[in-house]
């Protein structure tokens, strides 16, 4: 079974055929080509593919795509400005090594989102409880706590690395 | 003296604003006009015989293009031991054993296809315990190979450990023991093979080591009857590697055989279970060990055997005593080692590398080891460390030629920063744990290499090609910076291509945290080409001796007399567009100075050392068993680092990875069988998970190393498991020797310590070993 249904994918309307048995993520990626939108698991337990609808976070692969009908869908390729700049929490996972090999970071990026657009003071505590559900093996999400953090207000600009016992250097030589 | 422009920096990753956008383009996204997808079909037993494959029914499925089984290709073998192949044939010896594959226009159909194909098992007695698979009489994983140990050479003597022993006024002996834990990449497994039309090949697929996958699979053409055929890896976007994508494994072999046989470009991705069934393990071991000191607390010798589960097939975790080797010998001044280690074959799944490479599990004995001999000593177990700490200018006995040595001052660090003589209230504990990890590249192969090539252009930019792998720890930024400090540009002129070996130089691969000191050392090598050549044209353009100019500010400029300058674009367009004009292109190969381990096992086998030591504070609740982390603090003696962002980013998720494997993370294998194939029921830490951390530097420069640094990737994940379980013995007196130290283990043993049975009965009562439930 198929049915129309219309949505706002990324702030433009949209008007589509779609199965009932498609996911989300499924119209996201392989209907639409959209694949900033990650499959980690395709289970809900992971949230690479984790999406805005209505600004809310939710796991796309657990979400069927019938039910966006009448509302709104942000992907990762909808956050920044269309002039490029991007969007203070994309701009502060890149400043403050948020990303490592990135295959959470649209997810985790989203579901920050989601968090502060809510809660724009929002706690380390909150946050950790907001991105419970986002998985990351390769920050041991320290930096991306503290790039949510730093958007959200509650930075402490103190680097976390001091080194001690330095040798000024004179090049490679 | 000068002082960095760009070395030192808190330089953001030049691929994140592409992975912050959705940009990036990991294998999952990737599609080839025409391409068909692969699936695979694996074992229903963990050791039979195939009786028989009918593939009929699959193959006359719509959209099957092809259905391929072990008698369908031709004998290409696979693994450092060749004892293995994509597709078994005559019997398999594991659950995760490939039988067969498909290739369809959709993966669903693929899907489908494989629930068709009709396998008829003989089921043949099979062994899970590798101490049980060394006895006479169990049953052969291969009968040809006679026994179930591999003929492996891990053994080594030096000094006399018998002597030493007799000696010793203390000794402890124990056993413990690891288990299998998996890497968990957030992106999975995945390759697309293509094939033009004479038979040249080109696989995409997410590699930690392109070079040495193009050989594998030019060995696997050779034995498809293909010759002289051209291989072209390329590398998309890496959803992560920790040692995982170090071996060329089955699906891509499966990938390439089907490409082959359909015509047509085939894709084969891992779901999420696949993953974690089908991809290598870290190796489980079984350590016995035994060491001992003298009245004053300075070690005599160290003695450990050990037993390595070596799966069904062999792949680098059958090398990981080599680099055990390492710690065993040369943590803290030993002068006698005796090591000795089998690799035993099972019907379980089979073990690669990971992040620490068998470093963690070698660690985790002989750290818990030294703090139980601190305790019969009587010597706090900081100032033991202290007492048998390496120092610059040591040669350990296996040769391991120590220079920049930071361990003293790390432990000093975390005794600072843990508050170590702070009072402890009721159950909670300090411990800590050191390590030793290769930081000037690792010879284990017969080039430690890494070549680069860089081209300028008109307008001052640099493309740079490199043999290195980025698969997010962030090497193309630090060769980046490197190169950026060395010809005074800014970080956004280099463009940095790792992605493709048609291009790109040869590299062994990027294991053994080599690549910021291997890949940086190239690169540097090839900036300091371009470098003198653009000074020698900027002192005949500027009329200035040589020696008298810098390059700054895109610029060269005079030392003394900064109005004097050009701009390096505008040198370099005069150079160009001039008769007999020239570019600016430099190679640079670097194959660092270290050794190859000789016949005892002794050499020299990385250039430099990191250092590190780890230090935690654990509450443990006594009435459930659970751990919970006060504060850690890992200090590391890294040479310099080239940016602390990207390491403070190593070290924390070294950490968190660290504190999984030692806390809660274990692939649950039931008979063979992976019981727990998907992230809600094997735990690696989340963010409500993240525990107070503090990651101290230690800069001692090793001059060896591009501006002085030493490797960091691995040793993050190194000791965390033995700084907890020393924590726990501090805070309650009981000691875990088997890991994950979960809050049942925990509790057995605080149980056992009171004279109760794990369920809390006392001992010889009646009911006693039966739990009693209660609501």
């Amino acid at each position: 079974m198929a049915r129309e249904i219309s949505f706002e994918f990324n702030g433009n309307p949209m008007k589509m055929r779609v199965e009932d048995h498609w996911t989300l993520l499924h119209l996201i990626r392989e209907e639409l080509g959209y694949t900033g939108t990650k499959e980690g698991c395709g289970s809900g337990e992971c949230g690479a593919c984790t999406v805005l609808v209505d600004n809310r976070a939710v796991n796309s692969c657990l979400y069927l795509a019938v039910e966006i009908d009448g509302k709104d869908v942000l992907t990762i390729e909808g956050l920044a400005s269309s002039d490029g700049t991007l969007h203070p929490i994309q701009q502060s996972f890149v400043d403050n090594g948020g990303i490592q090999c990135g295959f959470c970071s649209p997810g985790m990026i989203l579901s920050a989102k989601a968090l502060l657009d809510e809660s724009p003071n929002a706690t380390e505590e909150e946050i950790r409880d907001a991105i419970a559900g986002n998985l990351c093996r390769c920050t041991g999400y320290v930096q991306i706590i503290d790039s949510i953090k730093s958007v959200s207000g509650h930075e402490s600009k103190e680097p976390r690395v001091v080194a001690w016992k330095t040798e000024e250097t004179n090049g490679g030589d | 003296m000068s002082s960095l422009c760009s070395v030192g920096k808190r330089v953001p990753k030049i691929d994140a604003v592409d992975k912050a956008t959705g940009r990036a383009q990991y294998i999952q996204d990737l599609k080839v006009a025409g391409m068909l997808y692969g699936k695979i079909l694996y074992s229903k037993y963990p050791h039979a015989r195939i009786a028989n494959i009918n593939t009929s029914r699959a193959k006359a499925l719509p959209g099957v293009r092809c259905v391929l089984t072990g008698d369908d290709i031709p004998d290409i073998k696979m693994g450092v031991y060749k004892d293995n192949r994509p597709l078994k044939k005559g019997k398999v010896c594991s659950y995760r054993d490939e039988v067969a594959a498909v290739a369809a226009t959709d993966p669903e159909t693929a899907r489908q296809a494989l629930n068709l194909i009709e396998v008829t098992y003989e089921s043949l007695p099979a062994i899970f315990d590798p101490e049980e698979a060394m006895k006479e009489g169990a049953p052969l994983v291969h009968e040809e190979h006679k026994t179930n140990v591999l003929r492996m050479p891990w053994k080594l003597h030096y000094g006399d450990v018998e002597a030493a022993r007799k000696e010793a006024a203390f000794s402890v002996a124990d056993r413990f023991s690891t288990t299998w834990v998996t890497h968990c990449c957030m992106g999975t497994s995945g390759a697309i093979a293509e094939f033009d039309p004479a038979n040249n090949l080109t696989i995409h697929s997410n590699t930690q080591i392109p070079s040495l996958a193009q050989k594998d699979f030019q060995d696997a053409l050779l034995t498809m009857g293909l010759k002289e055929r051209r291989v072209r890896v390329i590398k998309p976007v890496i959803g992560g590697g920790f040692g995982s994508k170090l071996d060329t494994y089955a699906y891509e072999y499966i990938a390439i055989l089907l490409a082959f046989h359909t015509r047509r470009p085939v894709k084969v991705e891992f779901t999420r279970s696949e993953e974690f069934i089908a991809t290598s393990t870290r190796q489980p071991t079984i350590t016995y060990i035994s060491q001992g000191c003298d009245q004053n607390g300075k070690l005599l010798y160290r003695d450990i055997s050990m037993i390595l589960d070596n799966g069904a097939y062999t792949s680098w975790g059958a090398t990981t005593p080599s680099v055990m080797m390492m710690p065993i010998t040369s943590l803290y001044r030993v002068p006698n080692v005796r090591y000795e280690a089998k690799c035993v074959y099972t019907n379980n799944t089979y073990a690669q590398a990971m992040r620490g490479y068998g470093n963690p599990q070698a660690t985790f004995a002989i750290e818990c080891a030294m703090d139980m001999l601190a305790e019969k000593t009587g010597i706090d177990p900081i100032e033991f460390r202290r007492i048998n700490a390496n120092q610059p200018g040591d040669v350990s006995p296996q040769g391991l030629r120590i220079t920049t040595c930071g361990l003293e001052e790390c432990v000093e660090a975390v005794k600072d920063k843990l508050e170590w003589q702070k009072p402890r209230r009721h159950a909670e504990g300090v411990g800590l744990a050191s390590l030793i990890h290769v930081g000037g590249g690792a010879r284990v192969y017969k080039s430690d290499g890494c070549g680069t090539i860089i081209k300028m252009d008109d307008f001052g930019k640099i493309d740079l090609f490199t043999g290195a792998t980025d698969m997010g720890q962030g090497s193309d930024t630090v060769i980046a910076q490197i190169v950026a400090e060395e010809l005074g540009l800014r970080i956004e002129d280099i463009h940095v291509i790792h992605s493709d070996t048609d291009i790109c130089p040869w590299d062994v691969g990027a294991h053994a945290s080599r690549t910021t000191f291997v890949a940086g050392n190239a690169a540097l090598g090839a900036a300091k080409k371009i470098k003198s050549r653009i000074l020698e044209l900027g002192a005949k353009e500027l009329e200035t001796p040589l020696e008298k100019l810098i390059l700054k500010d895109r610029s060269i400029v005079h030392r003394d007399d900064p109005e004097k300058r050009i701009e390096i674009a505008r040198l370099l367009r005069k150079a160009h567009f001039s008769h007999g004009g020239q570019m600016m292109m430099a190679e640079y190969f670097y194959d660092p100075a270290n050794e190859n381990l000789g016949k005892d096992f002794r050499g020299n086998m990385s250039v430099t050392y990191t250092f590190g030591t780890h230090g935690v504070r654990v509450k443990v609740d006594e009435e459930t068993g659970k751990i919970e982390i006060l504060k850690y603090v890992a200090a590391h003696d890294v040479g310099k680092a080239i940016n602390p962002m990207l390491l403070e980013g190593q070290v924390y998720g070294g950490v968190m990875m660290g504190l999984g494997y030692a806390l809660t993370e274990q692939v649950i294998l039931e008979k063979g069988e992976n019981m727990n194939p998907n992230f809600r029921d094997y735990k690696i830490l989340t963010a409500k998970d993240v525990v107070p951390i503090e990651a101290p530097v230690l800069e001692t420069y090793d001059k060896a190393g591009p501006f002085g640094a030493k490797g960091i990737g691995e040793p993050g994940c190194v000791p965390s498991a033995p700084a907890v379980a020393n924590a726990i013995y501090d805070a309650i007196g009981v000691r875990i020797k088997d890991l994950p130290i979960t809050p049942e283990r925990v509790l057995a043993a605080i149980r056992e310590k009171q004279g109760l049975d794990p369920c809390g009965q006392e001992l010889g009562k009646e009911g006693a070993g039966e739990c009693i439930i209660e609501e």
